[in-house]
């Protein structure tokens, strides 16, 4: 019964957390969003495992997991870069643009 | 229940909005919290309880802080100017975000094939018969007990990861 709603809040979250990464430069602000697109995509594994079976709540796990892992590794790297830097701008981080 | 989802799904996508839309990282990241309770709400609405409780836990309570612990450490709470890009980057974006919501929208129409669909209600007699933790437990230590021990070894690596690159010298 909820399942179309639910798939649409999801498409509108996903969008949401795209529209954020291409609009921001602010390096923590688009792990965050990224993070948003993650739970979108839970989202929608959570809705049609209603329709599906509930494997796809078991890939909600696997999902946080690497959600948690790459924000872990994702704040390391960023960390490491304020130190070099001095900023999360990512205009300013552009050593790889030659 | 359906006026209830709307409410509760209203209140994720408002502060999903405000979240890329703030200046100051601290807010978006408060912002970020909003929509993963709202989140965990629309999971239990879907007889999912057991992955509304792990969602406010990890998500909510375990990544985001290290967000912000993030935040406060870098010292970038009070925001500065404003990071968003300018106008092109705007209409960039916002172009990107709907076009790709049109598709995901239209993808929505998809019916999965019959064979596949259980009938309706048997997740949720399922979670009343065998509880919200067994329906998710026993397929994850018996179908998928080998992913699930790779997810640590996933774990170990992110572990080491993160502490070798915020480390000043090992």
């Amino acid at each position: 019964m909820l399942l179309g709603p639910s798939l649409a809040v999801s498409a509108i979250l996903f969008s949401i957390g795209v529209m954020g990464v291409l609009l921001r430069r602010n390096a923590i602000v688009i792990l965050m969003c990224i993070e948003l697109m993650l739970n979108a995509v839970n989202l929608t594994f959570v809705a049609l495992s209603q329709q599906l079976g509930l494997d796809g709540q078991v890939f909600v796990f696997f999902v946080m997991t690497v959600a948690a892992a790459e924000a872990a590794v994702g704040l390391a790297i960023i960390i490491a870069l304020y130190r070099h830097r001095d900023t999360v701008n990512l205009q300013r981080i552009n050593l790889l643009r030659g | 229940m359906i006026v209830f989802f709307w409410i509760v799904a209203g209140l994720a996508i408002g502060s999903a909005v405000l979240c890329i839309t703030r200046r100051s990282p601290v807010a978006s990241a408060l912002w970020l919290v909003n929509t993963l309770f709202q989140l965990a709400a629309i999971y239990v609405l879907l007889d999912a309880h057991f992955i509304a409780a792990v969602q406010v836990l990890v998500y909510a309570g375990a990544i985001m802080v290290l967000f912000l612990f993030v935040i406060m450490l870098l010292n970038l709470g009070r925001g500065g100017p404003s990071d968003i890009k300018g106008p092109w980057g705007r209409v960039i974006a916002g172009v990107g975000a709907l076009v790709l919501l049109g598709e995901l929208l239209v993808l929505r129409n998809v019916t999965p094939p019959w064979s596949l669909q259980l009938p309706p209600g048997t997740v949720a007699s399922a979670v009343a018969e065998r509880g919200a933790v067994r329906v998710v437990a026993e397929p994850l230590f018996q179908g998928y007990v080998v992913p699930f021990e790779i997810t640590s070894v996933l774990l170990l690596a992110a572990i080491v990861g993160a502490v070798v690159l915020a480390k000043r010298r090992l």
